[in-house]
């Protein structure tokens, strides 16, 4: 029994120790990010990662003589805009897949899986082309209107909506539910989880856009942070790094907190919507 | 309300129907069973009463007015479905609520009207809860809470017990039957149990094969079934079907059939099947002569069902009240006592029956379907 | 109007049938069309523009000489594509490519494995690990780029501090072409670990535990659990996770463009920064559409080849 006991015991203590060296693995760039955010970046630059002046001075700095507030809400609009519409469109044309019966639904249906194949990055000559043509060159429109909809959000209500059992629809039909009703009474809320995982993941493709902002923003008025923090990094010497540092963790801080709050919902919806 | 089928037929490609030429006559306040085995069209066959599924031909009456083009809301009634369909997002007064909302009915009268439903069905409590927080027949009559509220006076029932455990079932069959005659309801119950339709229903519509086989009460689709299907498909455990040939007419059935008939019928030759059920047999052990071995004895406590390997290797089941004095492996005989039915060779028809027990050679009951002679 | 049409449109549909003495019953559907140009018209509207337009343009541009803004001049037939397939420049960009894909591919599906197994056995504290493990999905690319940028920097790097106290020589990661390589992998594989982590983690939990109660009664090793349990119930998340990657990975560019801009040498010139130099450093559009050509047939080639696997072998 005690024989038992001791190699339980080892085992748990080998679970603990691989526990700590992936978080290690993870955590160190974070860490040594937020740490280095608080050095002065003379000490950094010799090397030291400590110092006897510990300090916020980097994010004033960085608060107060760059741009980065800015970029921040910059992308909070986009981010957001982009999201609602995202969840809009997408759920429509999720609705119309499942529950319409029109011709040519199946073929339409593989026109948008097929989108899903092709790679907005291999696009952009034509699409730089059309966004200067209609004029939405450097405003938050050209970072927006690409992106109102998406095949991949439309693939995964799709899914969640084909789980709703089809006696619901029946009940609504004896009811006279329109389906424009149907829609925001029942799928909507029924399918809230798959709803929340396309918010946060439309929110954060967004969100991370780096490419696309890059070519057709010039000016901070409009800039996200992604190419906010290029910008900075090109503009100051490189090696603030102090500065640098701060100006990451101001940005991250807030993905992070969303992302801790919004986990539950992520892994039920991508597991949920994605592979079924 | 009296719902009215006429000629009412489903297809989906012009060809292949899923329901063909169904008529009936539903009364105000009949309690109307449609069942079958699955793919029979019954859930089909509902939906267009509902107008869920469109009616491919024929014309379908509410209270004597043509209802074949109107949608499902104009029609004046209410649907269970077998899974209940809650909504499970809105609490329990809410789902009861879902349909008069969207009918735009007026608050006070919403109200009234759930907290009445809810009583009838003993849910008051529970009004708040969602329905993941509910047991399975808390749902199933959540559900009925509904249809009790929208005030319909048709009610569609698809298979609602299904999912409920046995014991559960027997409990709600009840409760079914009575919120019906208490409401007054017309109520159209599809399912594939014939426990269910036979213990609740006023009448009955057998369907199969997209087909009406049989419409009637339990008791004379019991005790006349107009086929071979209607007759295997009620009573627990099926009814034997025996092939037979007759090779000329007034021929015993007893050579050909293996069993012992009590009598005699006048039957011209030719092929038949002889339909006995397990209950209308009786072993004797003691007899002489022989006609078959048991194989098998099921003890159910009120009864045990005995499986007999005929001289002519056919199977029959014999149900008896008490098989103590029986083994398996016995050599015994097996009687006809009671009803027998002769049908067609394709069991398509019931030609004949010989009404019940005949002990002293004459016939209790007419047979009610004309013998071919 | 367009109600008015589709309900005389039906009206017409409705009498036709009446006259050939079917009656057509009501029909659930008729509004149908007019919700779907409705519902699904904006999305249809955005992806011709931004989707279909474009790749049948660049299609049509990579066939092109063109000039300064875009627009075609020469046609050239298939010859930039004989141009690229031959130049030596481009087929390093592609084997440069396939092996930072296939390597992210196979790390972080390994990684990402690791820290799902290793989340699932239920100790003390083990929510905290689970949170640190998926932590980052939050990092944005330039984030990533910062991060991994102090971590690799030869004067002040964490590593290269590490390879002075340990008395080794300190690699210049940013600037020898297969050290580059291998920090941009690096830095990819971290970023995506979070997302990996919480895909695998979910589907972990879904295998029936069952399965492992009646495998240790048999008296099965854990990794025996893992290699014939495990692995085939969770095939189809790791075959979903392996699409995502391997198609995200052809796609990067942000690390890139912030970490080494390509170099040293072009040994990180990946597909889609070249399409970037080419088109809009050096202006060759037509050359760039090609490589976008090139690029779309790589992934989806890549994606049908993944579904396809998907659909035979991913069976239970």
């Amino acid at each position: 029994m005690t024989q038992y006991n001791k190699k339980a015991k080892i085992q748990q203590f080998m679970h603990y120790l691989l526990l700590i060296i992936l978080t290690l693995f993870i955590l160190i760039p974070f860490i040594l990010g937020f740490w280095t955010s608080l050095l002065p970046t003379a000490d950094i630059s010799k090397g030291a990662l400590w110092s006897s002046h510990i300090s916020l001075d980097n994010y004033v700095t960085a608060v107060t003589q760059t741009p980065i507030i800015r970029y921040l809400f910059n992308s909070l609009i986009i981010s957001i805009i982009t999201m609602l519409a995202q969840i809009i469109f997408c759920s429509l044309s999720a609705y119309s897949f499942v529950f319409l019966k029109f011709k040519g639904r199946d073929l339409l249906f593989y026109v948008f899986l097929a989108t899903m194949m092709l790679p907005f990055e291999a696009e952009v000559i034509p699409n730089f082309t059309t966004v200067r043509t209609l004029g939405l060159l450097n405003h938050y429109a050209v970072m927006i209107v690409p992106f109102l909809t998406s095949a991949f959000g439309t693939f995964m209500l799709r899914q969640s909506f084909l789980q709703i059992p089809g006696e619901l629809k029946e009940a609504g039909d004896i009811e006279g539910l329109s389906h424009w009703q149907y829609y925001y009474k029942v799928v909507m809320p029924y399918s809230k989880i798959s709803i929340y995982t396309l918010a946060a993941y439309s929110f954060l493709s967004s969100w991370n856009q780096y490419l696309w902002p890059m070519l057709t923003t010039f000016s901070d008025n409009f800039r996200p942070v992604q190419d906010g923090l290029r910008q900075l990094q090109s503009q100051e010497s490189f090696n603030n790094w102090g500065m640098i540092q701060a100006s990451a963790a101001i940005i991250i801080i807030p993905t992070l907190i969303a992302l801790f709050f919004g986990q539950h919902y992520f892994k039920s919806g991508l597991n949920e919507g994605a592979i079924k | 309300m009296s719902i009215e089928l006429s000629n009412i037929s489903k297809t989906y490609n012009g060809s292949d129907f899923v329901l063909s030429d169904i008529s009936v006559k539903i009364e105000t306040g009949e309690f109307f069973a449609i069942v079958g085995p699955s793919g029979c069209g019954k859930s089909t066959l509902l939906r267009m009463i509902a107008g869920l599924i469109p009616i491919t031909s024929g014309e379908l009456k509410i209270n004597d007015k043509d209802v074949t083009n109107l949608p499902p809301q104009e029609r004046s009634l209410t649907m269970v479905f077998q899974n209940y369909a809650l909504f499970p997002f809105l609490s329990v007064k809410d789902n009861v609520a879902f349909g008069l909302k969207a009918r735009k009915m007026e608050k006070s009268e919403i109200d009234s009207r759930v907290i009445n439903a809810l009583e009838l069905v003993n849910l008051s409590e529970y009004k708040e809860r969602k329905p993941g927080e509910l047991s399975g027949g808390q749902r199933q009559r959540v559900a009925l809470a509904r249809a009790i509220a929208s005030d319909a006076k048709i009610c569609l029932m698809d298979e609602p017990l299904s999912n409920l455990d046995a014991q559960l079932r027997n409990k709600m069959r009840s409760e079914i039957r009575e919120l019906q005659q208490k409401l007054g309801l017309t109520l159209i119950y599809v399912t594939h149990d014939q426990v269910e339709a036979m213990t609740m229903a006023d009448r009955i519509m057998v369907l199969n094969e997209a087909k009406t086989q049989q419409i009637d009460s339990a008791s004379d689709i019991y005790d006349t079934p107009s086929n071979t299907f209607v007759a295997g498909f009620f009573g627990t455990p099926q009814m034997n079907l025996i092939p037979v040939t007759l090779h000329a007419n007034s021929q015993s059935l007893n050579n050909e059939s293996g069993l012992n008939f009590p009598n005699n019928h006048q039957l011209s030759k030719g092929k038949y099947l002889v339909g006995v059920r397990p209950n209308a047999l009786s072993i004797d052990d003691s007899a002489t002569v022989n006609n078959g071995l048991i194989t098998t004895i099921e003890y159910l406590g009120t009864h045990s069902i005995v499986h007999v390997i005929l001289d002519n290797s056919l199977e029959v089941l014999v149900e008896t009240k008490s098989a103590e004095h029986l083994t398996t492996n016995q050599q015994i005989t097996v009687n006809v006592t009671g009803k027998y039915y002769i049908f067609s060779e394709d069991g398509q028809s019931l030609l004949l029956t010989n009404g019940g027990y005949i002990n002293d050679g004459k016939s209790s009951k007419e047979p009610k379907l004309q013998a071919l002679f | 109007m367009m109600e008015n049409q589709a309900k005389s449109q039906n009206f017409k549909l409705s009498s036709e049938k009446e006259k050939s003495n079917i009656s057509l019953g009501y029909n659930p559907y008729a509004k149908d069309k007019l919700y779907a140009l409705l519902f699904l018209g904006p999305s249809l509207l955005i992806l011709a523009i931004f989707v279909f337009y474009p790749m049948l343009r660049t299609i049509y541009l990579s066939l092109f000489l063109t000039n300064n803004l875009g627009n075609p001049t020469v046609f050239v037939g298939i010859k930039n594509y004989l141009t690229l397939l031959t130049s030596s420049s481009y087929i390093n960009s592609l084997i440069a490519t396939l092996i930072y894909v296939i390597a992210v591919s196979i790390l972080t599906i390994i990684i990402g494995l690791i820290l799902a197994q290793a989340a699932t056995k239920k100790v003390a504290g083990i929510s905290f690990f689970r949170t640190i493990f998926s932590a980052t999905m939050g990092v944005s690319v330039s984030v990533a780029a910062i991060f991994w940028l102090f971590i690799f920097n030869p004067s002040v790097g964490l590593l290269s501090q590490l390879f002075t106290a340990l008395n080794l020589t300190p690699i210049n990661w940013l600037t020898e072409p297969g050290w580059a390589m291998t920090a941009i992998v690096i830095s990819t594989v971290w970023m995506n670990l979070g997302f990996t982590f919480l895909i695998f983690f979910g589907a972990l939990q879904s295998v029936p535990y069952t399965l492992y109660e009646a495998a240790q009664i048999e008296g099965a090793s854990k990794s025996y659990q893992f290699f014939h349990i495990t692995l085939p119930m969770i095939s189809p998340t790791i075959f979903f996770v392996s699409i995502i990657t391997l198609i995200e990975s052809f796609k990067s560019f942000g690390l890139i463009d912030l970490m080494t801009a390509g170099g040293p040498n072009n040994a990180t010139n990946l597909l889609v920064y070249r399409i970037y130099q080419d088109a809009f450093l050096n202006g060759n559009y037509g050359l760039s559409s090609t490589e976008s050509v090139i690029l779309a047939v790589i992934i989806a080639i890549f994606t049908f080849i993944q579904f396809k696997v998907l659909e035979k072998r991913v069976t239970y």
